[in-house]
């Protein structure tokens, strides 16, 4: 369980970490908490010649909100989305979701930019990211550019990102107030990655749907945003009929594959109960 | 790949050592300082028998390479005795409740321990375990394990409180 070794670098600035990326091409990668990456290398499935520590860059954390935006660091740690009281009372879905991430010890140092940028589909933000319809700044030697969440991922471990970007910071509408939301997940126990998990947010107005948005996890190579199924809720009073075409609508977007979580059929069956799960607590914390 | 000059601060004390940057600090602590508390039981990040305090953060040193650890503050299980070298409250507690069988899992859960009634020091039996989950036992069942955190926290505000 030896990684292959390396040169490691520590910048102190954005600047800096791009010039050595764009040094080095795909000999170099960044590393975060490197809660995904260090295992990864120790089974050398990934191996570089240069690690570029983002640890000393002050411009990639912290959490902020101006106006109607939330804007999270990069390298936020899963442990410092839980704790902060303005997410908390902005956004209080991350949270949610952030506690469901494996265990103490790998929340402590696993950041959000490293979750999102990762593109392993058993990562749970991504799709969070897809729901909250959240966008990445990313940084490269062109300069700056913003891509939606929704528009991020194109396959397992492939995403919108160049070689020579670095994920600087993720924006997030802050939710209208009386958005119900929910975050349920279904592992086989602390520490594993998602059978099936989904991200749900909707407004009621005069008992009816006026706006839902649906994404799941660890359903497909990327996360499966389901346009269909929030379409199936809007404009309806959330009863069994309705949630059950949202619920069809929804599985019928993932493309789950046979492995140690169980095979396609219990991955179906076991996201409709999640999502139904995670529909009926939104709609009980709309208001 | 040449070797780094690594220094830190572990239990306490200044340390450095020339090792290379992909060493993992579970080594670097084993293999170069001869601090033997923690444990490696899985090396795949799961099981928490590695668990260090680094910078106020419980973390998995298996899943930490020395180089990220340059200049951080490191406590071990080594670090957590009284000034006398006897037993701190918490390893007392583990002993007092059999808080442990075989022990391999012991300074892992201790030094968790550590930091969870650090950040919340009246936690509940619900709180106990899931602070404590990254952390395997494959002998108690966890039920002593959460007795003896549970009276770590008892004794520590009784100290406080005696000492206000
Ligand atoms: C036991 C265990 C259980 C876990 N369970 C879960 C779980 O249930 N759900 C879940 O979502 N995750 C889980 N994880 C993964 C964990 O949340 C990781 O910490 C997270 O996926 C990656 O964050 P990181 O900061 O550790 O990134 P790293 O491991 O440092 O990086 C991951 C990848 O992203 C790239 N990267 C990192 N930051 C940036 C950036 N700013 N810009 C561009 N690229 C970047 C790196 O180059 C690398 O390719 C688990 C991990 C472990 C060890
Ligand atoms: S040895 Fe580090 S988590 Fe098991
Ligand atoms: S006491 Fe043996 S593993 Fe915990």
């Amino acid at each position: 369980m030896i990684p292959a070794g390396f040169e490691y670098h520590r910048p102190s600035d954005i600047a800096s970490a791009v010039s050595i990326l764009q040094e080095h091409g795909d000999e170099a990668r960044v590393i975060a908490g490197g809660h995904s990456l260090i295992p990864m290398m120790k089974l050398r499935m990934a191996d570089m010649g240069h690690l570029i520590d983002l640890q000393d860059i002050d411009a990639l954390k912290g959490i902020s909100l101006m106006g109607d935006t939330v804007t999270i660091g990069a390298m936020v740690t899963q442990h410092e989305l839980i704790t902060s009281a303005t997410l908390a009372n902005a956004v209080p879905i991350i949270k949610e979701a952030a506690l469901l991430i494996a265990d103490p010890q790998v929340r402590y140092v696993g950041t959000v930019g490293g979750n999102v940028a990762n593109g392993d589909p058993g990562n749970d933000m991504p799709g969070l990211m897809q729901c909250l319809n959240a966008s990445y700044e990313l940084s490269g030697p062109d300069g700056t550019r913003t891509v939606a969440a929704r528009e991020f991922y194109e396959a397992a471990y492939f995403t919108a990102r160049d070689d020579e970007e670095i994920l600087t910071r993720i924006h997030i509408p802050v939710p209208a107030a009386g958005t119900g939301y929910a975050y349920e997940k279904q592992k086989r126990k602390i520490g594993d990655y998602a059978t099936a998990a989904s991200a749900v947010m909707l407004r009621v107005v005069d008992g009816v749907c006026a706006e839902a948005s649906i994404a799941m996890t660890n359903l497909a190579d990327t996360p499966v945003f389901a346009e269909a199924a929030s379409a199936a809720l809007y404009g309806r009073a959330l009863d069994d009929a309705a949630i059950g075409d949202a619920v069809s609508a929804a599985i019928e977007a993932t493309d789950p594959v046979a492995d140690n979580r169980g095979p396609v059929e219990f991955k179906k069956h076991v996201a409709s109960v999640i999502l139904r799960r995670a529909i009926d607590r939104a709609a009980s914390r709309a208001s | 790949m040449s070797k780094m000059h690594v220094k830190m601060n572990v239990n306490g004390k200044e340390v450095e050592g020339l090792a290379e940057p992909r060493t993992l600090l579970i080594h670097f602590l084993r293999e170069n300082l001869n601090i033997t508390g923690p444990h490696i039981g899985c090396e795949t990040s799961h099981c928490g028998a590695c668990t260090v305090d680094m910078d106020g953060k419980s973390v998995k040193s298996c899943t930490v390479f020395v180089a990220q650890a340059q200049g951080k503050d490191v406590t071990t299980v080594e670090g957590l005795v009284n000034e006398d070298g006897s037993l701190g409250v918490i390893q007392e507690m583990f002993r007092e409740h059999h808080g442990l069988q075989c022990g391999f899992c012991t300074p892992g859960m201790i030094t968790r321990a550590h930091r969870l009634l650090q950040e919340n020091p009246n936690p509940t039996e619900e709180e106990i375990r899931f602070g404590m989950a990254g952390n395997l036992c494959r002998c108690t069942g966890y039920q002593n394990i959460v007795k003896s955190i549970a009276a770590a926290a008892d004794t520590l505000n009784a100290q406080k409180e005696a000492a206000e």
